[in-house]
């Protein structure tokens, strides 16, 4: 198990890490410990705004772990993001107690809003933290599974697979938007007070949910590059080049998808359930079929198959997305959006990532040969 | 586990195969007896490949029974079954993991634990190592070990993918075309290959390229229309009147 985590450990990755595990100390000190003057201070929503480009960092390294090392391109990921975030905004919700408009210590708002006189069953234990964090986990895993076990062995691959991954969440939106689902309907869940008995508004708090988004983030790159470079990791990337080679070997490709693809679900929950508290809701638009397909396009721009380029393609591309729609230029942004896809897709097909790495192994090869190069090599279209 | 049901390896009878209408298999019978060498041959359409994909459980077949070792049932497994059952297959195309290095295409082929919980808790030891330097010796590409194999040549590739098989221990090889698109030279070391293998396994070749087919010199078996037309000698068969006809004699 050391051994696995060791390798978890080359350059680019460390250098990613740390610089990760640097902001998650240095924004919240900048924040905190800087009078409001100052040239270095970092005002409180940029806490919160940089918090969540990192819980969409850990969204798209659950994507690139499928699509740029299993060439399952999931359309879809949103959903499971969303459930994760739903877990916990209904663990926020039942925090408000008689806070709310209503003042029902029970029920939340909407429920008293619609004459609902009991909490529905599938409610019960959110007011407990440490269930909600098991359903973060739980509930897109569970659904990934049983979603994975049913496509998977009925060998639904490419394009077909994608499609069905995009009904899903649509399908999910859909119910989510139902006032009698019970999830809060178009308005979904907001208005949070305190999570862990610390009130979600104040800076403090802020600092310390951004801090605790990089250090996961930093875990789940470390974990994932420690689970792409072991065999298991070969074994997906075969799947990815040669999926029926990878067959008549004897592997049962099932399994390996359907595993990582639930394993790629769950940080996919996580990531949800630290986006909701630090933007204060979590909606039915979050399963929006346009939101799964720009998830993926973090990951293109950054680079598939890189992991790092994950990360580094989510950032940029909300960063871009920020600074349009704040702006005279933000009607736009969606031109934009297609543009960068478009160009991407033409100009850099690796990635901002994977194309540094490729020209950086291109300059080494002469001399000394790379003994264990990146896997990015071409990392094949979702066929 | 039931009573061994023949002596031979592979036992086909009755295998009835159609795709919308076209029977691609037609009552196809044969058997392959342990440790022999046997060339199929045939004209397009008359069902070598269905035939490869029926044994190896890429299609099921409507009618008929296939037998590996005279114990399995290979109609109601699935493709990784078979395979660890030790029925290795070479595709026409050559089919390589590209993006991995040859070293690592031969490492992930070599007999061993396939679960996923197995891969997780791998790591590199000396075993793996000399393995696959015993199977560089026999396919001749150490010199590229480190390579990535998408930088192969296409002769190379086949070679590789015949190693991979070879990483298997495998008791039989389905080798499909393995000659199509090579040079001489590399046709003739692909059939010095082939016989060394035959030593320790058995082989059945799929292939078009008579030249080939006569270099290896062993038992052919002529397929039309998705039946058994002759069964014999390179000779024998050339001169069967029904093969000449449909095949040879165009």
């Amino acid at each position: 198990m050391i051994s696995l985590f060791a390798r978890g450990f080359d350059r680019s990755t460390t250098a990613f890490i740390l610089v990760i595990l640097g902001l998650a100390v240095a924004v919240p000190l900048l924040n905190l410990m800087l009078p409001p003057e100052s040239l270095f201070h970092v005002p409180v929503y940029i806490v919160s705004l940089w918090g969540k480009y990192a819980s969409y960092a850990i969204l798209a390294l659950s994507i690139d772990l499928i699509w740029g090392y299993c060439g399952i391109l999931s359309l879809g990921h949103g959903a499971f993001f969303a459930l994760g975030g739903y877990a916990m905004g209904m663990y926020l919700m039942r925090q408000i107690g008689t806070r709310g408009v209503y003042a029902n210590p029970i029920l939340p708002d909407f429920m008293v809003f619609l004459n609902w006189d009991h909490l529905p069953f599938y409610w019960w234990g959110f007011n407990w933290f440490a269930y909600a964090a098991v359903m973060v986990v739980l509930v897109p895993g569970l659904l990934a599974f049983v979603f994975g076990w049913f496509a998977f062995r009925s060998r639904v691959t490419g394009v077909y697979l994608s499609i069905i991954t995009q009904a899903l969440t649509f399908a999910l939106m859909l119910g989510f938007f139902r006032n009698n689902f019970g999830f809060g309907g178009n308005n979904g869940l907001t208005d949070f007070k305190d999570v862990l008995g610390f009130n979600v508004q104040a800076a403090g708090t802020r600092g310390a949910l951004f801090a605790i988004t990089c250090v996961v983030l930093a875990a789940a790159l470390m974990m994932c590059r420690a689970l792409v470079t072991s065999k298991f990791g070969k074994v997906l990337i075969a799947i990815r080049d040669a999926e029926s080679r990878t067959r008549f070997l004897g592997y049962k490709v099932e399994s390996y998808k359907l595993l990582v693809f639930t394993l790629s679900a769950c940080m996919a929950g996580v990531a949800g359930a630290l986006y909701v508290p630090q933007v204060g809701i979590i909606n039915p638009s979050e399963f929006a079929p346009a939101n799964s397909i720009e998830e993926a396009i973090w990951v293109a721009v950054g680079g598939r198959g890189t992991l790092t380029g994950a990360i580094l393609g989510a950032v940029v591309v909300n960063y871009g997305k920020t600074y349009f729609t704040s702006g005279v230029l933000a009607p736009y942004w969606l031109f934009v959006l297609g543009g960068l896809f478009v160009g991407v897709t033409l100009l850099l097909p690796r990635g901002i990532v994977g194309t540094i790495l490729h020209l950086w192994s291109g300059r080494r090869r002469p001399d000394t040969p790379d003994p264990d190069p990146q896997p990015v090599g071409e990392p094949a279209p979702a066929e | 586990m039931d009573e061994r049901e023949t002596s031979a390896l592979l036992y086909l009878d009755g295998v009835t195969v159609s795709f919308d209408g076209f029977r691609a298999l037609n009552e196809l019978s044969f058997t392959i007896d342990p440790g022999e060498m046997r060339a199929v041959i045939g004209p397009n359409g008359a069902g070598k490949t269905t035939m490869m994909d029926v044994v190896t459980g890429k299609t099921r077949p409507e009618t008929g029974d296939v037998l590996f070792d005279g114990i399995h049932r290979l109609t109601d497994l699935y493709e990784s079954d078979i395979a660890e059952l030790g029925i290795g297959r070479k595709f026409q195309k050559p089919t390589v993991f590209e993006s991995h290095t040859v070293e690592d295409n031969l490492r992930l082929a070599l007999k061993a634990d396939r679960r996923a919980r197995a891969a997780l808790t791998w790591h590199d030891n000396v075993d793996e190592v000399t393995r696959i330097d015993l199977l560089f010796e026999t396919i001749r590409l150490g010199a590229l070990r480190s390579r990535p194999a998408g930088s192969l040549s296409h002769g190379q590739k086949q070679w590789l993918e015949i190693g991979m098989l070879l990483a298997q221990e495998p008791k039989l090889l389905l080798v499909d075309e393995p000659v199509a698109g090579m040079t001489d030279a590399e046709t003739h070391q692909t059939a010095e290959l082939l016989r060394e293998i035959n030593r320790e396994r058995t082989v059945v070749v799929v292939e078009h390229d008579m030249t080939f087919v006569r270099a290896l010199d062993v038992k052919v078996t002529v397929l039309h229309e998705g039946t058994v037309i002759a069964e014999g000698s390179i000779d024998q068969v050339s001169a069967n009147e029904r093969v000449i006809e449909v095949y040879l004699g165009r």
